[in-house]
């Protein structure tokens, strides 16, 4: 690492760090219906969208409707993403001439675009229609975001109210979400990176002859549009085949430092903007200030693993196989941290020729459930698992009834919370294990032994943790993968974001009970000391052993100097 | 039911808004701000055009530079890397014949290490980009051939360096192709 490293790294920090409160209280303002600086703008449209869709603003929803509404919001959605692209060839902007595409790659599509996983099976460029692109995938980037942050939402109101049934109104959420927070961003930031570079527009491919008389086929499309919300509502399904390491996507260094930190900003500022809701922003700091650590801890790691122990293997030369010039090695490793922490699963270098231990790093902050900043809302709602999990074993430890801000936690929401902690990791271990004794599972790989093993494992922990990154040497478009996987996505949503919306009806109903003198403080360094300790163990236990199989194995293998089949 | 209906018009409306009069406004915007470069930031010489800058070509002539190695021998349909383990053996064979092979075509380097960009595939298979060493390695070679001093192209290189963006951010590289056309400009082919 040289002194440009650090500074980098360092800026990154700082940035993130000073954008945080602006954005946490303009969104904690938006989310409570307050003016803000762009109501005289968004407000009249507000309310045209409410009367167009036939919406009562004003009329809450318990838990069940809530999720009703969710639930019927998303299959709307999976029906149409997956009908644009079965029909996509009788469409109007496909100037490429592109094919309907398969029924099981577009119900893996249509699934992985609603969850906000953004897995993709297929390569943008030579398979999707722009208006597929657009119409179709772009659409969801916002959306499937936003329903992520009001799923967040109702979990909050769920604990700062008292003895109410009523967590909110989904469509208000969502469409407040969509066009205060994530449309402003996405439109602002569309710009920069077309100044960088960014295609925009809607030609079909461009064939050239190179210098030496080649021909060469240059695909076109609105890209900045969607790269732009790709970022933002850390969706990360990309434009073209080789996401943001491809030069359209992602031209200069400033679109790589900006794409980078876009991926964590909301995540970030929502912890701050919970800190609002909740009238309590000791208890976010710490929140904040865990994520931070665990972030730092896996940059470090990855660091150390890119910079030190790979250059070993090649007599010193820095690993830059699936890595671009323009970044090096520092933003790659960044952007691999990043990227999967929050569950945005964009790539600016190929995560499978990452040395083995920034790969086992990757894996194992989708593994803790990506709630270290996290997916927009989803990285929150997954947080606060963990945090009632802790607030449980600390009552625990010392015999009294655990309390979260006043709230008495019981039964029902220590059930729901495991739910939405292990399920997940049940459908990762148990999808890897079965794609491991299945021929069809094995049949995919483009390398044996432990990096065989990395590839089903990475595949079936981005899908159930709505990552969408991949170590890609697998060919995911088989019918198997496919549809295994769009189910791993499937689940993988909602066994965390039913939990919530329950957890959220169930404190929503409690009395509140002030402070005393034993109510065990979710505001200072004990307890982000017990949750960070809560995190890893679960994370450790559950998942430790598969990563031993994989990327450790090679990790122990580079460092004898071994190369394998 | 009233729920359902809700969903499909509010679904409607906001992919109207973010589907279709998102991406025209950026496309307007880019159309008159940045026409350029949103159109694919490609390069006219000579009365005809180039390819894009960013996107890597591939050179094999001796009188050119070379780009790095490319897992889609720089076909952007689609795009991509080799998704090689670093541990693996095919990894280290396509190192090392890569090296073979640049050694080979440049005997003015040998005994130095060659340098990771000439060695590695790029993620995206399209770099247009080389780092600085890798660019003045080269020299010695295009030099030769072309029958110019070393010194010339030297400059050439140096005076071709894009350096970090605002002082820091990313890595100094060359662009390949802005480079050999160069290259063509001052130099006979």
């Amino acid at each position: 690492m040289n002194i440009f490293d650090i500074i980098q790294i360092a800026a990154f920090i700082g940035l993130l760090v000073l954008l945080t409160p602006p954005l946490g209280t303009f969104m904690a303002r938006v989310f409570e219906g307050e003016r803000t600086f762009l109501s005289p703008i968004l407000a009249p449209l507000e309310r045209l969208i409410y009367r167009l869709g036939g919406v009562d603003a004003s009329k809450e929803m318990n838990w069940l409707e809530y999720s009703k509404a969710v639930i019927i919001f998303s299959g709307l959605s999976l029906a149409a993403v997956f009908l644009m692209q079965v029909l996509q060839a009788y469409l109007p902007l496909n100037p490429d001439h592109l094919d309907n595409v398969e029924w099981a790659l577009a119900l893996n599509t249509a699934v992985s675009f609603m969850t906000n996983t953004n897995w993709q099976s297929y390569a943008g460029e030579t398979t999707m229609s722009f208006f597929t692109q657009i119409l179709g995938l772009a659409v969801q980037n916002f959306v499937s975001a936003a329903a992520g942050i009001a799923v967040f939402l109702a979990l909050a109101r769920g604990i700062s109210r008292k003895t109410t049934d009523l967590i909110g109104n989904f469509w208000t959420d969502l469409v407040r979400g969509t066009i205060y927070v994530l449309l402003p961003l996405s439109l602002l930031f569309a710009f920069v990176l077309v100044s960088q570079g960014v295609v925009q527009n809607f030609s079909a491919t461009r064939t050239i002859i190179t210098l030496e008389g080649a021909k060469q086929g240059i695909p076109m499309g609105p890209a900045a549009s969607q790269i732009s919300i790709k970022q933002i509502g850390t969706n990360g399904g990309g434009f073209f085949n080789a996401n943001s390491a491809h030069p359209f996507e992602n031209p200069t260094p400033l679109s790589n430092f900006l794409e980078t930190l876009a991926l964590l900003i909301i995540p970030a500022a929502l912890v701050y903007a919970y800190g609002i809701m909740i009238k309590d922003k000791k208890h976010a700091l710490v929140l904040y200030a865990v994520m931070m650590a665990i972030w730092a801890g896996g940059l470090g790691v990855s660091l150390y693993s890119e910079h030190d122990a790979a250059a070993r293997l090649f007599n010193g030369r820095p690993l830059m196989e699936g890595k671009e010039t323009r970044f090096g090695i520092t933003n790659s490793a960044l952007w691999a941290v990043s990227t999967t922490v929050a569950s945005n699963g964009s790539v600016n270098a190929m995560h499978s020729s990452l040395s083995p231990l920034a790969g086992a790093v990757a894996m194992f902050n989708m593994h803790l459930g990506e709630i270290v900043f996290g997916g927009v809302g989803s990285g929150m709602y997954g947080m606060l698992f963990f945090v009632l999990m802790t607030v449980f074993l600390a009552g625990l430890m010392v015999g009294r009834t655990p309390e979260y801000l006043g709230k008495k936690i019981e039964k029902r929401e220590i059930q729901m919370a495991m739910i939405g902690m292990l399920a997940p990791g049940a459908l990762m271990l148990l999808g890897t294990a079965a794609a491991c004794v299945l021929p069809a599972g094995l049949a995919s790989l483009s390398a044996k032994g432990p990096h065989g093993f990395s590839e089903m494992l990475y595949a079936y922990t981005s899908a159930a943790a709505n990552n969408g990154s991949a170590f890609a040497g697998l060919n995911a478009n088989t019918r198997f993968y496919n549809l295994s996987l769009a189910f791993a996505m499937l689940a993988g949503r909602f066994v965390c974001l039913l939990p919530a919306l329950a957890i959220a009806g169930s404190l929503a109903g409690k009395k509140s009970a002030p402070p005393s003198a034993g109510t065990f403080s979710t505001g200072d360094f004990l307890f982000a000391f017990l949750l960070t300790g809560v995190i890893i163990i679960v994370g450790v236990l559950t998942f430790v052993p598969a990563l031993v199989l994989g990327p450790i194995l090679e990790h122990m293998l580079m460092v004898k100097g071994i190369f394998l089949f | 039911m009233k729920t359902f209906w809700s969903a499909v018009k509010i679904f409607l409306v906001l992919t109207f808004i973010t589907g279709l009069a998102y991406p025209l406004a950026v496309t307007g915007f880019a159309r008159v701000f940045f026409s350029g470069k949103a159109s694919g930031s490609f390069i006219e010489s000579g009365g005809k055009t180039a390819g894009s800058e960013l996107i890597g070509q591939s050179f094999k002539d001796p009188r050119y530079f070379w780009g790095r190695p490319s897992a889609v021998g720089y076909n952007p349909l689609p795009s991509g890397g080799s998704n090689l383990s670093p541990v693996s053996l095919a990894l280290k064979k396509q190192a090392e014949d890569n090296t073979v092979a640049f050694l080979a075509a440049n005997p003015g380097a040998a005994g130095k290490p060659v340098p990771s960009e000439m060695v590695f595939a790029s993620a995206s298979g399209l770099d247009p980009h080389i780092s600085v060493e890798a660019a003045r390695i080269q020299c010695a070679r295009v030099a030769h051939v072309r029958g110019v001093p070393e010194v010339d192209i030297m400059s050439l290189v140096d005076g071709r360096i894009e350096p970090r963006q605002a002082g820091f951010l990313g890595e100094e590289r060359v662009n390949v192709l802005r480079l050999n056309l160069k290259l063509d400009e001052g130099y006979q082919k």
